[in-house]
């Protein structure tokens, strides 16, 4: 069987209902309890808004990935376009509430993800048809050109987009609804928590619609589809526009939590984000963009503290991950669990564990061979400090130790290599 | 009138050389292989860079043939040791993989020669004027870099279509399984061709570093364009790609060199656009660099398959 980093993980038996809703009562318990955990701690708040507003992103560019087979490099288009429909519409509410009248003096900021939403989906159904005829690299390509062109496009017109500097708003303004003053980010914590909870089981719900399983058709076969009767191009066509729109609520999250928006979050970086975090956690697994989410944020956030070479590290991590576990870090945690209900999970531990050990050892020797040659060529007279050790550029102690521990960790690995082949 | 239309077709025209040779790599490799490079960019960007480094020891001219040799060799080994792993879990996950490389040789170059661009330049003799038209010079450099890459198509050429090799590629580009059957090493066959399609990206990094800037940003600024090429000319067409590149190159220089806003020209046209306003302020100059995508728009309505690509399946 050819192993298509796309293709689902196969299930044995169907999951009780009971079962699918312990993993939502986990969910709403963990996002309930995580401000008891980071109480008065606001950089974690923080991060915490961010990797909300990335999950939401993260998993509504699978829809089109993972589960409509669609390779999209303009997502953040509509992460953009959404943010920027509900700058506008805070702004809004700012100068409704001001003169206290009218429609938008009545709309909480709550509100502004839907708003977000509603322009993510309009932007996919104006802009989407000419784009959905064919999946693939076409796709791939054509989608890279709409977010190059939105992107330029938003520096031109400074009235709607602000050109360089972007727009800002104020999230403190309208009707305040359930207490929350969305003065600290531990107020728009609640906010993103909720948005957060209530667009995962959106998008979780439509995958289990009609339209969802038929993305999943169209993924893996279009030709069949059409011989059925769907033409691939309507299914492709509404998956673009749902993914739009949720891309769209994302956007909404960013515009209340960031208070401002610039037009260089329409462009590929941010695009290449959420391929990124969606790729790191697994295609495949409903849940694997929600833990690409998390690592790729704190990845990005945290290592910055420590080493200037942050954004390497990232990039070469998804590199290790589209070569050596095509299923991602979600891929990962469903084989463990899928082995553990079938009651495999003693037989093929020491495997797994093993092979962890070597890959945690090839890591850190390559972390420290970064580390070095960093420091080599930006002067020696700092200290590579990896994990608490100090290490010299100018010694061979350093590179010594690379050799160690990539020497190990390639033996660990052949061992279990081994080890596997005599298991199975 | 007559000086901005000489002097934006000789750039114009150098632009698109330019844009074909990398897009031609570009092709080349899609359509053997079908995969569609995302890190084609990046090699181009790491030949002006290798180039840069290399000229301060050998010079210009050793650096022109070390550069794109030693990228050509950096590409076989990404083939050999990356794609070619990544290849069994199909073309997503290879689009993937390229994505990521991208990614981290962008980073690299950022460690290694910093954030700001540096003074890569051509030989002060090529600065020296060529010729000299209505009062404006064009340099020596310009006129050898369209003899460098007209000399290149002319040995692309021969390659393909008077040797051997050449004609295992073709063979393979359409029944490589057969090409494989008849005791060819189909794999090696792909490392050389990818190797050989980062090459002519560096060599289009060599001359092009010193004409636009050697900057990290360089990549990310020309990726797109060349992508765009690809699929205006159609996929995996190389005369196509070399139509689509004078074509985009020729409009992009016409639009930065015509002092025009857009009101101007569709007042010309008979429409009444007021000249202060949002949209008829915006002048011709800084629609330039979408034009390559409006055009990647319009071709997509009008004609989908690109201007010589094959019927669609």
């Amino acid at each position: 069987m050819s192993q298509d980093i796309i293709a689902p993980m196969q299930r044995t038996k169907s999951r009780t209902s009971l079962r699918g809703l312990v993993a939502w009562v986990v969910f709403a318990a963990v996002l309930l309890l995580l401000p008891v955990f980071f109480q008065g701690n606001s950089t974690a708040f923080t991060l915490l808004n961010v990797i909300g507003i990335n999950i939401v992103f993260a998993l509504s560019y699978n829809m089109l990935l993972g589960q409509g087979g669609m390779l999209s490099f303009g997502h953040a288009v509509f992460f953009g376009l959404g943010s920027y429909a509900a700058m506008h519409a805070m702004i809004a509410i700012d100068e409704a509430s001001y003169a206290g009248e009218g429609f938008w003096a009545h709309v909480p900021v709550l509100g502004m993800p839907l708003v977000g939403m509603i322009a993510g989906g309009l932007v996919a159904l104006v802009l989407g048809w000419p784009f959905c005829r064919r999946a693939g690299t076409a796709f791939a390509m054509i989608t890279l050109g709409l977010g190059e062109m939105v992107a330029a496009a938003g520096q031109m017109f400074p009235s709607l987009f602000g050109g360089e500097a972007g727009i800002y708003g104020n999230r403190m303004v309208g009707p305040q609804w359930f207490g929350l003053e969305l003065a600290q980010s531990s107020d728009v914590y609640w906010f993103i928590a909720f948005w957060t909870f209530a667009g995962v089981f959106a998008m979780w719900a439509f995958t289990r619609t009609p339209l969802g399983r038929m993305s999943n058709a169209v993924r893996d076969n279009p030709d069949r589809l059409q011989f059925i009767g769907y033409p691939p191009r309507n299914v492709r066509f509404m998956i673009f526009i749902a993914a739009g729109s949720f891309g769209g609520l994302a956007g909404g999250m960013a515009a209340v939590n960031y208070e401002i928006i610039t037009p260089e979050a329409l462009g590929l970086i941010p695009s290449g984000l959420a391929l990124l975090m969606a790729a790191v956690g697994g295609l495949g697994v409903f849940y694997g963009p929600i833990v690409g989410a998390v690592v790729v944020t704190l990845m990005n956030s945290m290592l910055s503290d420590y080493t200037d070479a942050s954004i390497l590290y990232v990039g070469l991590v998804f590199l290790a991950i589209v070569m050596f576990a095509p299923r991602g870090l979600g891929g990962g945690i469903e084989q463990v669990r899928v082995a553990w209900r079938d009651g495999d999970l003693g037989r093929r531990l020491p495997g797994w564990l093993s092979g962890a050990v070597a890959v945690g050892l090839i890591i850190v020797g390559l972390v420290v061979l970064i580390e070095l040659a960093f420091q080599a060529t930006h002067g020696s007279d700092e200290f590579a400090h990896v994990f608490g050790v100090d290490f010299d550029a100018a010694g061979p102690w350093g590179w010594l130790t690379v050799v160690v521990l990539l020497v190990a960790g390639g033996l660990i690995k052949r061992a279990t290599n081994k080890l596997r082949e005599d298991q199975a | 009138m007559l000086e901005l239309v000489i002097f934006s077709t000789l750039n114009g025209v150098l632009y698109g050389l330019l844009l074909f040779m990398l897009s031609s790599g570009l092709t080349l490799i899609f359509s053997m292989m079908g995969v569609l490079n995302f890190a084609h960019a990046s090699f181009y960007m790491l030949g002006a860079y290798f180039a840069y480094t290399l000229g301060m020891y050998t010079g210009f001219w050793p650096a022109l043939i070390l550069a794109p040799l030693l990228v050509g060799a950096l590409g076989s080994l990404v083939e050999r040791f990356g794609l070619r792993r990544v290849h069994a879990n199909g073309h997503v996950a290879e689009l993937l993989f390229t994505f990521g490389l991208a990614y981290v040789i962008d980073e690299l170059v950022q460690m290694v020669w910093g954030t700001v661009a540096v003074a890569y330049r051509e030989p002060s003799y090529m600065r020296e004027p060529l010729f000299t038209l209505f009062g404006t010079d064009y340099s020596i450099f310009r006129g050898v870099v369209i003899l460098i890459s007209i000399l290149m198509f002319i040995a692309l050429w021969y390659l393909l279509k008077k040797t051997r090799v050449g004609m295992m590629i073709r063979a393979a580009l359409t029944h490589g399984e057969m090409v494989g059957h008849l005791g060819h090493n189909v794999p090696r066959l792909f490392m050389g061709v990818f190797g050989f399609g980062c090459a002519l990206a560096a060599l289009a990094g060599v001359i092009g570093g010193p004409l636009l800037a050697t900057e990290p940003g360089m990549a990310a600024t020309l990726g797109p364009i060349v992508f765009v090429v690809v699929v205006v000319g159609g996929m995996g067409s190389l005369q196509g790609a070399f139509y689509a590149s004078l074509l985009i190159g020729l409009l992009q220089t016409f639009f930065v060199a015509i002092d025009a806003s857009l009101a101007d020209v569709f007042n010309a046209l008979g429409a009444n656009l007021d000249p202060y306003g949002e949209v008829g302020r915006i002048s011709l100059a800084t629609l330039a660099p979408m034009t390559p995508f409006i055009l990647l728009v319009l071709i997509l309505i009008f004609r989908p398959r690109g201007l010589m690509g094959e019927l669609e399946p």
